[in-house]
């Protein structure tokens, strides 16, 4: 087990040390320049020269990375260039919103997706389980920005609800802000919940086919209590898999939900941020996305190994 | 039973509390604009987002610009220029503190102005100051600036956002708390939502209606149309969806709003590079456009035609439509005339915003009727700015020039469209030393008619300023002389 988790952390860290590298390189080949960017058409050259000094701009690239990944190390962000503020208070404002969103999303499509799972798969190829898998076949097919547009059109349009968008932040108290999160929390788990739905669901079939199912219903347990007690927990292995990038993608992906809803998360702060060619921003909320996919992927694999015992015994 | 339905009416209250309460609000109003500012000093940033907070709402100059654009006194309540038009002596306003509590005088405005000419200045239009010599505080209520050389448009330029007053103690943190000695203080920011600004009680000028002014921030137009029919915002002074408009128009609830900008709309050439070298092609290029076909289909048929680089609402204005009137045939002559008429290829690089993007396809269809193939490309700002404004590597684009009676751009030789005129240098000139105003529109209208008779661009329209508001919400800015939205005089009706 030590070994294993050795072997992982080390995986963790090389994929880091290359990210921040390649994150770095793409970033200054970007074309544009932020100091232009920032002070327009009628901009005078020394005052744009002036900017450029004032941002560290004009100093050679290895320093501007060793000084990055150095200030990365520590905690420290950097300063974004535009919004003048610290890149860490700045991603931590959003990530009070990105991250209640994405674990909001989650678990409203865990909710939706387990009961629908078991409901098709003790009803395999009967009614129940032709309708649940159509209507789970529709969640994916409709464009969640669509959906979510959809959702303001009834909720905030007409029957006035909720606000169409917007978030007023924590410090407006627990009831707005979650009021502020329901319909894109909605709009983002619908698809979610139905890729879910169909892939429990395969996996719950497949282990209702194995020895110790037959056994279990011989000792006398109806259909459903064998897939409750028995095949559920071996069904959750590729679930797990699936919940681990869905994270990833809801933390990091939501960036269209987040215009429909003209939310502050992590999304539009990284748009903004390339529209503005407000580098330090991009690349440091990039890397903490980078980080934050493969730490999950890491401690997925970590539950893996707890669920399965054979994944423990270094044969991975 | 009865126990189930109470707690259920009562969830419900919760839910629906915020939004009763809301649209009950008549003391404050919420704006919708499409950007946020990256920061909130207007010394230290061109984005237009930052003036549309706090010009005239948290900031004030010496003089500013009325809703009509002409220039009125703000913190200089009377001024007087000496016969060679060199020295202005400015008499302060009394009373006035910055929101923080520190009191304003001559000194903030030395130190202002200064800050804003000094070497390491990084404010965006340091041509501002650029003929300022000296600036001294006679006493704490006259400040005398000197001019290097007359400038008959100094006053103007104090009226810009980027001449705006700053305390020195607070100036290097305005970006993120900014302090003025406007009619509204700076309350808070939520970053990628809103701005919130209060009535200022210390104000030394006439209180505004409005408690309490929140700018929210919604980019996407769809988004945008949602929040205005949910009530969530009170006006949209720069409605992003010109399509969507006569919907609102039908509706009682709302009324739109049309005004016109500073936004000349220019269909740029780059008069550096061959065949643009050569007057006649810009001319056929010129001829080739149909002004009201691209504002009806860009622009849903708000926008005026222009034929100059010149605002159609400011007194100088000439029309010079006529002389770019759509003309195909003549078009095709002009280009045979040049030698290219077997046609030729061209790139038309267009920047984000919907009027270049949109009117960029109508463009190109009209140019490939003359014979003038034009391949689209399609840039995000900072791109645009390296590859267009600075490196002018393009051969046409599409771009409204913002700043108000900004005509002297011809006279820069590298600005991006090269236009390279001795005679229209030497109307600048004339005109930079001239005050009198009469005299300085006769100026101006020369200047409208060189450019126009040299081509430069082809001119297309004056940017609408196309707004959405409650209608029961009276006193927003109908025109924008400048990108503002001065809350100072907007009230709710009873």
């Amino acid at each position: 087990m030590l070994r294993y988790l050795a072997r992982r952390l080390l995986v963790l860290a090389l994929t880091m040390v290359a990210a921040s590298i390649v994150i770095f390189l793409l970033m200054s080949v970007v074309p544009g320049d932020p100091a232009q960017f920032m002070m327009g058409m009628n901009a005078d050259p020394a005052a744009l020269a002036a900017l450029r000094a004032e941002l560290g701009l004009d100093r050679p690239l290895l320093v501007r990375y060793l000084e990055w990944v150095g200030g990365l190390v520590i905690g420290d962000f950097g300063q974004s260039y535009t919004y003048r503020v610290s890149v860490s208070q700045l991603i931590l404002d959003r990530i009070g919103l990105s991250l209640p969103l994405a674990f909001l999303a989650l678990l409203l499509s865990v909710v939706i997706a387990i009961p629908a799972a078991l409901f098709a798969a003790q009803r395999h190829n009967k009614a129940g389980d032709i309708s649940v898998m159509g209507l789970s076949q529709i969640g994916i097919a409709v464009p969640n920005f669509w959906f979510a547009m959809l959702l303001v059109l009834l909720f905030s349009v007409t029957l006035r609800w909720f606000s169409a968008g917007g978030f007023p932040g924590w410090d407006a108290g627990f009831v707005p802000a979650m009021k502020a999160l329901t319909l894109p929390a909605i709009a983002l788990a619908l698809p979610q919940a139905s890729i879910l739905a169909r892939v429990l669901r395969s996996a719950l079939l497949d282990t209702l086919g194995e020895d110790y199912i037959r056994t279990a219903r011989a000792k006398g347990l109806s259909r459903g209590q064998a897939l409750r007690r028995h095949a559920f927990r071996n069904a959750l292995i590729p679930v797990l898999t699936i919940i681990g990038l869905q994270f990833s993608f809801l933390l990091a992906g939501a960036i269209i939900i987040e215009n429909v809803f003209f939310l502050p998360g992590l999304g539009r702060l990284v748009f903004q941020g390339i529209t503005q060619r407000d580098l330090i921003v991009v690349q440091s909320v990039v890397i903490l996305l980078v980080f934050a996919v493969t730490l999950v992927t890491f401690l997925v694999d970590i539950a893996y190994a707890f669920i399965d015992p054979r994944l423990r015994r270094g044969t991975v | 039973m009865s126990k189930r339905f109470a707690i259920g009416a009562a969830a419900a209250a919760l839910l629906l509390g915020s939004t009763a309460l809301a649209g009950a609000q008549e003391t404050g109003a919420t704006i919708g604009m499409q950007l946020e500012p990256p920061n909130l000093d207007p010394t230290a940033g061109a984005a237009a987002a930052i003036d549309e907070v706090v010009y005239a709402n948290v900031f004030e100059g010496l003089t500013r610009f009325a809703a009509d654009g002409t220039i009125v006194p703000a913190l200089a309540r009377e001024w007087s220029i000496s016969d060679d038009g060199l020295t202005y002596t400015f008499t302060l306003a009394d009373d006035v503190t910055f929101h923080d509590g520190s009191a304003f005088d001559a000194e903030d405005v030395v130190f202002s102005l200064t800050r804003a000419m000094a070497e390491e200045s990084t404010n965006a239009q340091k041509v501002l100051f650029e003929d300022i010599a000296s600036v001294e505080a006679i006493d704490p209520a006259t400040v005398e600036v000197t001019l290097s050389e007359p400038n008959g448009s100094f006053l103007f330029n104090m009226a810009w956002g980027d001449a705006v007053i700053v305390a020195e103690e607070s100036a290097g943190s305005n970006a993120t708390n900014p302090v003025g000695t406007g009619p509204f203080r700076f309350e808070n920011w939520v970053q990628g939502d809103s701005v919130t600004l209060a009535r200022s009680d210390t104000y030394w000028g006439e209180p505004p209606a409005l408690e309490t002014v929140t700018f929210k921030f919604i980019a996407d137009p769809t988004a945008a149309f949602a929040a205005m029919m949910a009530g969530d915002i009170d006006a949209f002074p720069n409605f992003p969806a010109p399509e969507n408009l006569v919907q609102f128009e039908a509706d009682p609830r709302f009324a739109v709003i049309i005004g016109s900008t500073e936004g000349e709309t220019v269909l740029g050439i780059n008069n550096s590079k061959a065949p643009f070298d050569d007057v006649r092609v810009r001319e056929a290029i010129a001829h080739a456009i149909d002004r009201q076909a691209l504002i009806d289909g860009a622009l849903f048929g708000y926008g005026t035609p222009i034929g100059s680089h010149f605002a159609p609402h400011h007194p100088a204005y000439l029309d010079l439509t006529e002389q770019s009137n759509y003309d195909p045939e003549r078009s095709r002559t002009l280009l045979e005339e040049a030698g290219l008429s077997d046609g030729i290829s061209v790139t038309l690089k267009l920047p984000p915003p919907s009027y270049a993007r949109r009117g960029g396809e109508i463009v190109a269809s009209q140019l490939r009727e003359v014979g003038i193939n034009a391949e689209i490309v399609t840039l995000e700002w900072a791109q645009w700015l390296e590859q267009v404004f600075t490196n002018a590597d393009f051969d046409l684009t599409i771009v409204s020039h913002t700043e108000p009676l900004d005509i002297n751009i011809y006279a820069r030789d590298d600005y991006y469209f090269r236009y390279q005129s001795d005679q229209f240098k030497a109307i600048m000139a004339e005109l930079d030393e001239t005050s009198d105003e009469a005299a300085r529109n006769e100026i101006l209208k020369r200047a409208q008619q060189q450019i126009a008779d040299d081509y430069v661009n082809a001119f297309l329209f004056q940017l609408p300023k196309t707004g959405v508001a409650d209608a029961r919400l009276k006193g927003l800015w109908e025109n924008a002389p400048t990108q503002a939205n001065d809350m100072t005089g907007v009230y709710w009706e009873e």
